[in-house]
C-alpha cells in the first residue's frame, strides 16, 4: 500500500514564493476559501443534477449510476449554463466595479437627497 | 432522446467548454469520481468566466484610470511593460482577477492532485506494466537537472516535471493530463493534443507530400502530447521525444503505447547537449511550449544543437506565444507577462522580449531559412471549442500561437 496522504499532498504548495495582489492578504485568504466552497457547491449542484436526470430516465438511482451518468451534448450545455448564471451571480460585485468604470462622476444618494431638499 | 428535446424553451446558446466526459481516456488516464469531474467543470468554467467576464475589466480599468492616473503623477506616457505591470498592481480590478486567476489556478493543481495521488498505487503499477523493460524508455538517473526546472515549479504545478512521490511515479504527469482541460477550458481537444494536429497539418500543407521525415527530435516533450500527433501523421517516422523530467517520460511512453502509438521513443536528457545524436540525423526538430521554460544561457546552445541535428532541408520549428514587438501595446505585454510573474513561469518574461530570428541566425540559419508563421488548435469542432474562430483573448493561455523556424539549405 502506498504511505502517500493525498489530503496533505493534493494541497501542497508549489516551490516559489506565493505573490498576493489584494491589498489585505487576510481578504485574499478568506476569498480562497469562499472560491473553495462555491467550486464545492457547483460539484453537489451537479450531483444533484445528476440524480434528477437519472430518476427521470429510470426511475431509480444508484451510486454506480450516478459514477457512470454521462450528460447528452444537450444536457451538458444546461448544466454549463447553470454553471454560468452561477458564476454571474457570485462575481456580480465585480461586474459592478466594471459598470462603475463608465460613470466615475455618479451622483450618491446623499448628493441627490440634498438636492432634493432644496426648496 | 434527441439532444434538442431537453432543452427548455428560450435557453440561450451555449457557448464554453464541453462536460469534461468529452475528455479521452487512455490506458493510463486517471480514474475520475462523478464529483471530481464536476471539480473539473467547474474550474473550467471558471477559467472562462474570468478570460471572457472579469479580465476586459482589466483593459476598461487600464483606460480609464490606471493610464490616465500614470500620466498624471509621471507627468509622462509609460516607458515599458514593467511600468505598466507595477502601475496595474495598484488597480483594485487587477488585484482581484489576478487574485482570482491564481487561486483558480491552485485549486486545479488541487484537484488533480487530489484525483491522482489518491489512486497513485494503480496509476504507477499500470505505467510500470507499459514500460518495463521497454527500450523506448531511457531514462538517465544521473541526469543533472537544469536550474531552469528546479529552480520554482513552473505554473504552479507542485513538484514540477521532474520530482517523483515514490520511485516509478507518474502522479505528477496524470495530474498535468489531466488538468489542462480546466485551465484551457477544453481548447486542447481530446487528447490536449489540438496543438500538435495543427502543426502536424501545417507540416503537410507549407511543405508538402515531398517532405517525408524519417526521424522527429521533440525536445521539451514533457508528457508527448504535443508530439503524439505528429507521430501518428507520420506513422512511418521514428520519433524521439527528449525532456528531462522521469516521470513525465515514463508516462509518456505508457500514454503513447496505450493509445496505439509505437514509433515514439522517450529519452532523459538535457537539450542543451545532445551528443548522443549524431549530426544532420533528424529531418524535423520540434519544441512546443518549451523555450519559455529555459533561459538565455541554455537557449543558444538549444539552438545550436538544433542546427547540428537537423538535416539539409529539414526544419526547425519552435511553437510559443507570440514575442514582445514594438508593434504590441504595452498593457497587451504587460497582460501577458502576468503567467511570468504571477504563476511561476519565470522565464516568460526574458524570453518573450528578445529578437529570435537574431538568435536563431547566431546559431547558424541564415535569413533566408527561417519561418515564421501561426497555428491554432485543431479539435473535434462539435465536440470541443475552437480557439481559431474565438474571439477572446487569454493573454498567454488562448490555443493559438505563433511559429518560429528555419529550413535548412538543402
Amino acid at each position: 500500500m502506498s504511505t502517500l496522504d493525498p489530503l496533505l499532498l493534493a494541497g501542497t504548495k508549489a516551490k516559489g514564493k506565493r505573490p498576493w495582489f489584494l491589498d489585505n492578504p487576510d481578504v485574499e485568504r478568506v476569498m480562497n476559501i469562499t472560491l473553495a466552497l462555491a467550486q464545492e457547491v457547483a460539484v453537489m449542484r451537479e450531483r444533484m443534477d445528476t440524480i434528477e436526470r437519472l430518476i427521470e430516465r429510470d426511475g431509480t438511482v444508484s451510486r454506480d449510476a450516478i459514477e457512470a451518468f454521462e450528460p447528452t451534448k444537450a444536457e451538458a450545455a444546461e448544466r454549463g449554463l447553470w454553471t454560468q448564471e452561477y458564476l454571474a451571480r457570485i462575481f456580480r460585485i465585480l461586474q459592478q466595479d466594471r459598470e462603475a468604470l463608465e460613470s466615475p462622476d455618479e451622483e450618491s444618494s446623499e448628493d441627490v437627497a440634498e438636492e432634493f431638499a432644496k426648496t | 432522446m434527441a439532444d434538442s428535446a431537453t432543452l427548455p424553451k428560450d435557453t440561450p446558446a451555449y457557448d464554453g467548454p464541453p462536460d469534461y466526459r468529452v475528455v479521452g481516456k487512455h490506458g493510463v488516464y486517471p480514474e475520475t469520481t462523478h464529483d471530481e469531474i464536476a471539480r473539473f467543470n467547474f474550474l473550467a468554467q471558471m477559467n472562462r468566466h474570468l478570460s471572457t467576464k472579469v479580465m476586459p475589466g482589466v483593459a476598461e480599468a487600464f483606460e480609464a484610470r490606471v493610464e490616465p492616473g500614470f500620466k498624471k503623477e509621471a507627468g509622462r506616457d509609460f516607458e515599458n511593460r514593467h511600468e505598466v505591470r507595477k502601475a496595474l498592481t495598484r488597480e483594485p480590478i487587477w488585484q482581484w482577477w489576478s487574485a482570482l486567476r491564481r487561486a483558480t489556478m491552485e485549486t486545479r493543481q488541487q484537484a488533480g492532485r487530489w484525483t491522482t495521488i489518491r489512486q497513485a498505487d494503480s496509476l504507477n503499477e499500470t505505467a510500470r506494466a507499459l514500460t518495463e523493460g521497454d527500450e523506448r524508455l531511457q531514462l538517465d538517473p544521473k541526469l543533472s537537472l537544469p536550474r531552469g526546472v528546479t529552480a520554482i515549479d513552473h505554473h504552479c504545478m507542485p513538484g514540477s516535471y521532474h520530482s517523483e512521490l515514490v520511485p516509478g511515479d507518474v502522479t505528477g504527469p496524470a495530474n498535468y493530463d489531466a488538468g489542462i482541460f480546466a485551465t484551457t477550458g477544453g481548447m486542447l481537444g481530446r487528447y490536449n493534443d489540438g496543438g500538435g494536429v495543427a502543426v502536424a497539418e501545417w507540416a503537410k500543407r507549407t511543405l508538402g507530400p515531398d517532405f517525408k521525415p524519417k526521424r522527429i527530435l521533440d525536445i521539451g516533450a514533457g508528457l508527448g502530447h504535443n508530439v503524439l500527433p505528429i507521430a501518428e501523421a507520420f506513422p512511418d517516422a521514428e520519433v524521439v521525444a527528449v525532456d528531462v523530467g522521469a516521470p513525465m517520460l515514463r508516462y509518456g511512453l505508457a500514454r503513447a503505447k496505450s493509445m496505439g502509438i509505437e514509433n515514439v521513443t522517450f529519452v532523459q536528457g538535457d537539450v542543451t547537449d545532445l551528443s548522443q545524436f549524431e549530426d544532420e540525423s533528424f529531418d524535423w526538430v520540434q519544441s512546443t511550449m518549451f523555450l519559455h521554460e529555459t533561459s538565455y544561457k541554455t537557449m543558444p546552445a538549444i539552438f545550436k544543437e538544433t542546427r547540428r541535428l537537423v538535416k539539409p532541408g529539414g526544419i526547425v520549428l519552435h511553437v510559443e506565444q507570440p514575442q514582445y514587438d514594438e508593434n504590441m501595446p504595452l498593457f497587451e505585454q504587460a497582460m501577458r507577462d502576468w503567467d511570468a510573474f504571477y504563476n511561476n513561469e519565470p522565464f516568460w518574461t526574458k524570453m518573450h522580449e528578445i529578437d529570435l530570428d537574431q538568435w536563431m541566425k547566431d546559431a547558424g540559419f541564415s535569413d533566408n531559412e527561417l519561418i515564421h508563421d501561426g497555428v491554432a488548435a485543431i479539435v473535434d469542432k462539435d465536440v470541443f471549442p475552437d480557439a481559431a474562430e474565438d474571439d477572446s483573448e487569454d493573454y498567454g493561455r488562448k490555443a493559438a500561437w505563433h511559429v518560429i523556424g528555419a529550413r535548412k539549405v538543402a
